[in-house]
């Protein structure tokens, strides 16, 4: 028994139930919309549970052809689903982590649309999660790089419409821009990135022929590597736009302005990993191209190590977070490059876990000082005051927090646990996957083993100092002494993310192999070959961790943070800290390098091409004076004078000669047939005299 | 020789079935007389209905019957739809008008059918001497009909003008029957073929004989110098009579042209061509200048049917060339399915108008008809622009397969000539909807429910017909002309 045939169903329900959401969402309420989402993405989930059953009997490849799409010429791409291990594991992961969100969701949005004043924009929201959930899916399921694409830009306008998903305020809920220019910046970023994608399809169609995998795989050993490494070059782009890598990470911190649940499910769990897939996808090609395959380990590693280090300098609990995301995704990138396709594909789905778990715990966080700050009196209640720029009440900023685990213990816990599985500790998720990553790193190349260990250091470092800055010592605000526990709706899907987080070892538990053996299916033995447990990488790491964690409770523990006090990190860093703090002033640097640059080029064609030169110039001085002089003169003496002179004496000429010729009507048999009779006498006469 | 044999009865069913209808109508018009005021619309329409059904089952088969005097083809079975369609429009014109105008005698159906039955005949007409007696069966009754009116003296002027000079024109065909028989020794049509290929003693015989058979059907097209008729009979006759006779004889005269010039005479066609070309000219530009200075619309109709006969005459010019052979045929014959729609749809409208005693036609009895009556007044912008060659209408279609024929045959001033028309003819058929739409009136209307269907339907004919205009000129393109 199989179910490969329901397949499309993981595009389609998310897709009914945001048509259902757009067309009665109104009329549900709350909970009847969220339900409708719940259960478009549940039923996905149930879809893709499914097709691992299925595919756990037939473990090869399934390709469910579903419509004819584009049929040109030599380019022929249907809309076919592809069912095989890799994207199924995508399925479970997208469809799992984002039916868990969906119910956090219906809990943590009901307030915040009411903090913002819109509590319209509820239903929304979820229009928009299950839109994401639907173009996610086509991304992962698609059987050729152009639906792969379809899916990828799918996922982009999600994220661009979520992250500007309050388009009027700022971050910190005051009337503004801001969340609109963060959404304006992530969709450009990923356009450069989508730029890259482009070039690399265009090139594997010129080159192969064709655009599905399985013909491209078959025919990238025929063509010349060099093509074959700009090919994955570009693609590296098309990964460092979605999976936010250097140098084009700069939007994902920023996409923080999104909801919270909107950051865990798109911006951690499935979305950015969306890169990370992609070459897992293409390791027929990344395998052909060695010197691509060291730049993308070389790409990941660095940013893992550069996203930590500013990590450890933020103040905002999201910004954390976002740093530390990105740092992760290095660690899966520089997984995939080092042809570790099994422990990336192992980290991405561990890390959806605990990331979206901390991401939700975090939303948890700043949900239960928000309602501590100004609460709400029953649920109906619309609570709305504008709060000013600037001196607006910052729910995320770590600063004010501390002393919370008293307050919001399940909170608390479930973020304990997040934090350690992240921090690498044994016998968590993060331990066995980022282990897995470091070993085979250590085989291929020392010097990214070198700087993810780094990461992994600072990685501890800058979570143990998010825990203790957060959860313990004294709380150091009014907000967080008054901090409510978020109700079970959002708690639940915690628990169960926490347990996954605790668990998620297994899947891939070391001499068990469960994953590779899985994904070997797809990738074949060459590319998921088992990896073995290295006590002394494993060793390593975790006293690593430990260390900085201790480093961490003897900056941040030993003598908690007091309110209003600088941060014990500062004085000794000294001008580093600002330097972390400031994220190295990348964006400014960019500011500098492309964006300012670019205004100027734009405000000089603006002010000086189009308006003084063409506007002024071109058009008012010498199109339309010239015209102008030209329109007088032509409608004066010569369109008064010989036109209509010339059409009034036609007409009265047309009409005379009318006239003068209706005078042989004259009503007499006797004319008409003289007039005949002239008729056949010229007929006959030219006949006779001419031919 | 056989005289003839059954199957040829077959070969003519349509037109036997029609003209034994007709006269069975005739009886039931004299022996019961009051029934007969009543079912006589209908009974006519089903025995033409009847006719294009059997005409219909000869399209494909194409055959010579009665020793090669009568064809038929593909060509005598679509102007034999034609003929239908146009029968049932003029019918559906006139039911109702003539009992308003207290002119409901029967036998105005059977005159009808009568001369259908001539214009199919001159469709099928092989043999010279078929044509004649064809262009006489249409002649008489239409005549008659003219006169149908009395004792109106406009419409009795009108049936005695036509008659008189009608049978003036008939003396010119039939003195140029007897000089191509003088010169080839046949009036079959096949035979004058055969014999102009072998060389002629009297070559100028054949020719003169050839330009005098043009004259006696241009007059029945009302072709320009020999279209002085055409005004008068049109506006002394009753409309829906007007109406049957822009159409009906229109399709007869061109049938018989068409077959007489392509099946005999393609030899002469270096020497009639300049003649043909003189005589599309003149007519063109003297009906579309003619049409200016009219006030009255019947008359204005009038003189726009022979410029449309101008346009017709087009296709006819190029006949000679073999490659614009096929679309001349199909594009006249397109042509006329287009005016047929468009003109009878005007005529309705007209009709709608018409008061007693010849009221109600003139120009300014439209003013403000687009304000009181939208959607007649709609209907008639629809026909003007069809006239004009706007598109979306027939109109434009049947023009643009016409000059294209015209361009195919390489004649480019005749087709510029034909664009400086349709230009001129804007002038008039636009200034009645700017009468319609921007003078200010109130007119009152007959609202008929026969008369409102048949306008509406034509107009909606005329715009939806345009989007299938490809499959009916291939249609019209299968109706061959048979050439044994």
């Amino acid at each position: 028994m199989n179910y490969f045939d329901l397949v499309p169903w993981i595009v389609f329900l998310p897709v009914l139930g945001l048509l259902l959401n757009i067309l009665i969402g109104k009329r549900l309420g709350e909970r009847g919309s969220s339900l409708v989402a719940f259960l478009a993405s549940g039923g996905a989930f149930v879809v893709s549970v499914l097709q691992w059953l299925s595919l756990s009997a037939h473990p090869e490849a399934h390709i469910v052809k579903f419509a004819e799409w584009i049929n040109i010429g030599a380019l022929q791409v249907p809309w076919a689903f592809r069912v095989d291990t890799l994207s199924v594991t995508m399925m479970l992961v997208v469809s799992g982590v984002g039916t868990l969100i969906h119910i956090y969701a219906a809990g943590y949005m009901h307030y915040d649309v009411r903090y913002k004043g819109d509590p319209a924009a509820y239903q929304r929201f979820f229009i928009y999660l299950n839109l994401f959930i639907a173009a996610m899916m086509i991304l992962v399921s698609g059987d050729s790089y152009l639906m792969l694409f379809v899916g990828w830009e799918g996922v982009g306008l999600c994220s661009f419409l979520l992250i500007g998903f309050w388009f009027n305020k700022n971050p910190d809920g005051s009337s503004g821009m801001e969340n609109s220019n963060a959404a304006k910046k992530a969709f450009i970023a990923n356009r450069v990135g989508d730029l890259g994608l482009l070039l690399a399809m265009f090139a594997i169609f010129t080159l192969m022929g064709s655009l599905s995998f399985d013909t491209v795989f078959a025919r990238a050993e025929f063509i010349n590597p060099s093509y074959i490494l700009a090919i994955t070059l570009f693609m590296l782009i098309g990964v460092a736009g979605k999976s936010a890598q250097l140098p084009l990470y700069v939007w994902l911190p920023d996409a923080m302005a999104g909801p919270t649940p909107v950051s865990a499910l798109i911006h951690a769990a499935t979305m950015v990993t969306a890169g990370v897939y992609l070459v897992a996808r293409s390791a027929p090609l990344y395998s052909l191209a060695p010197a691509a395959q060291t730049t993308v380990a070389v790409v990941g590693a660095l940013t893992a190590l550069f996203a930590a280090t500013i990590a450890v300098g933020q103040n905002d609990i999201k910004k954390v977070l976002a740093y530390s995301t990105i740092s992760q995704l290095g660690f899966m990138v520089a997984a995939v490059g080092l042809g570790a396709f099994v422990a990336g594909m192992f980290h991405l789905v561990t890390h959806a876990f605990f990331k979206a778990l901390l991401f939700l715990g975090s939303g948890s966080v700043i949900l239960a000082l928000e309602r501590a700050h100004h609460p709400i009196d029953g649920d109906h209640e619309q609570h709305h005051e504008e709060p000013k720029k600037g001196h607006a009440f910052d729910p995320q900023d770590m600063r004010i927090m501390g002393g919370l685990r008293k307050v919001i213990p399940t909170t608390y816990r479930v973020y304990l646990i997040g934090a350690l599985a992240l921090a690498g500790l044994p016998p968590l998720a993060g331990f066995f996957s980022k282990d897995e990553i470091l070993t085979d790193a250590l085989h291929a190349n020392p010097l990214v083993y070198a700087l993810l260990t780094a990461a992994a250091f600072l990685t501890a470092f800058y979570m143990g100092r998010q825990v203790l800055l957060v959860f313990f010592g004294e709380p150091r605000s009014h907000a967080a002494e008054e901090a409510v526990e978020s109700p079970p709706i959002m708690t639940w899907p915690l628990i169960v993310l926490a347990g996954l987080s605790i668990l998620g070892g297994l899947i891939n538990f070391p001499g068990l192999h469960g994953l590779t053996n899985w994904l070997e299916h797809t990738l074949g033995h060459e590319f998921a070959h088992a990896t073995e447990f290295n006590l002394t990488v494993a060793l390593t790491s975790t006293l690593l961790a430990l260390l900085a964690i201790y480093l961490a409770w003897t900056l941040y523990g030993r003598e908690p943070l007091k309110a209003k006090a600088a941060d014990p990190l500062a004085k000794r860093l000294g001008s580093l800290f600002t330097a972390l703090q400031n994220k190295w002033w990348v964006d400014e640097f960019y500011g500098w390098l492309i964006i300012r640059p670019y205004q100027r080029f734009a405000a000089f064609l603006a002010d000086v091409v189009d308006w003084r030169f063409w506007h002024d110039w071109v058009h008012d001085s010498l199109i339309a004076r010239g015209f102008r002089g030209l329109a007088v003169f032509l409608a004066n003496p010569v369109d008064l004078g010989v036109i209509d002179g010339l059409a009034n004496g036609l007409a009265t000429g047309a009409r005379g000669l009318a006239s003068s010729l209706s005078i042989l009507q004259t009503g007499y048999v006797r004319n008409y047939a003289l007039m005949v009779f002239f008729g056949v006498v010229s007929m006959l006469a030219y006949l006779i005299f001419f031919s | 020789m056989e005289f003839f044999n059954s199957a040829d009865l077959l070969h003519a069913l349509p037109l036997i079935f029609l003209m034994s209808w007709a006269t069975i109508l005739l009886l039931v018009a004299a022996f019961a007389r009051a029934a007969s005021e009543r079912i006589m619309p209908a009974l006519a329409a089903a025995g033409l209905l009847l006719t294009g059904y059997f005409a219909a089952r000869q399209f494909g088969n194409p055959a010579s019957a009665f020793n090669g005097m009568f064809a038929a083809d593909g060509f005598s079975a679509f102007i034999t739809l034609l003929l239908v369609l146009s029968g049932l429009l003029a019918i559906a014109l006139s039911s109702d008008y003539l009992k308003r105008m207290s002119l409901n005698r029967p036998e105005y159906y059977v005159l009808m059918l009568f001369s259908i039955t001539g214009m199919m005949l001159m469709a099928s007409a092989a043999d010279l001497i078929v044509v004649f007696l064809a262009l006489e069966l249409l002649s008489i009754p239409l005549y008659v009909l003219a006169a149908f009116a009395q004792p109106e003296p406009r419409s009795e002027e009108a049936g005695l003008k036509y008659f008189l000079l009608g049978a003036f024109a008939s003396g010119f065909l039939l003195f140029g029957i007897a000089l191509v028989y003088g010169a080839t020794a046949t009036t079959s049509l096949t035979g004058i073929f055969i014999a102009a290929q072998s060389g002629l003693e009297q070559p100028l015989y054949l020719l003169i004989g050839a330009a005098l058979i043009l004259v006696g059907l241009a007059f029945k097209v009302a072709a320009v110098p020999f279209h002085m008729w055409t005004p008068d009979v049109y506006e002394g006759s009753p409309t829906s009579v007007t109406a049957f006779m822009a159409a009906g004889a229109k399709i007869g005269g061109f049938a018989a042209l068409i077959r007489i010039f392509i099946v005999a005479l393609p030899s002469i066609s270096e020497q009639i061509v300049p003649v043909l070309w003189a005589l599309t000219a003149l007519t063109l530009i003297g009906g579309n200048l003619l049409a200016i200075a009219q006030n009255n619309v019947k008359r204005m109709l009038a003189y726009s049917s022979i410029s449309h006969a101008g346009f017709l005459l087009m296709a006819l010019v190029v006949y000679g060339q073999d490659a614009a052979r096929f679309d001349v045929v199909a594009s006249a014959l397109f042509y006329l399915l287009a005016f047929i729609i468009t003109s009878s749809g005007s005529w309705g409208v007209v009709i709608a108008l018409e008061k007693q005693a010849g009221k109600g036609l003139e120009f300014s009895d439209y003013a403000g008809l687009g304000r009181t009556q939208p959607v007649l007044a709609l209907a008639m912008a629809v026909f003007m622009l069809s006239f004009t060659g706007v598109p979306p209408t027939l109109g434009f279609a049947g023009k643009f397969y016409l000059f294209r024929a015209v361009l195919e045959g390489e004649y480019v001033g005749l087709a510029i000539l034909g664009m400086l028309a349709s230009l001129i003819s804007a002038y008039y058929y636009l200034r009645l909807i700017v009468v319609m739409y921007m003078q200010t009136g109130n007119p009152k209307i007959h609202s008929e429910r026969w008369l409102n269907l048949t306008t509406v339907g034509a107009a909606i004919g005329v715009v939806v017909l345009f989007f299938a205009s490809e499959p009916l000129f291939d249609l019209a393109a299968l109706a061959l002309l048979h050439v044994n």
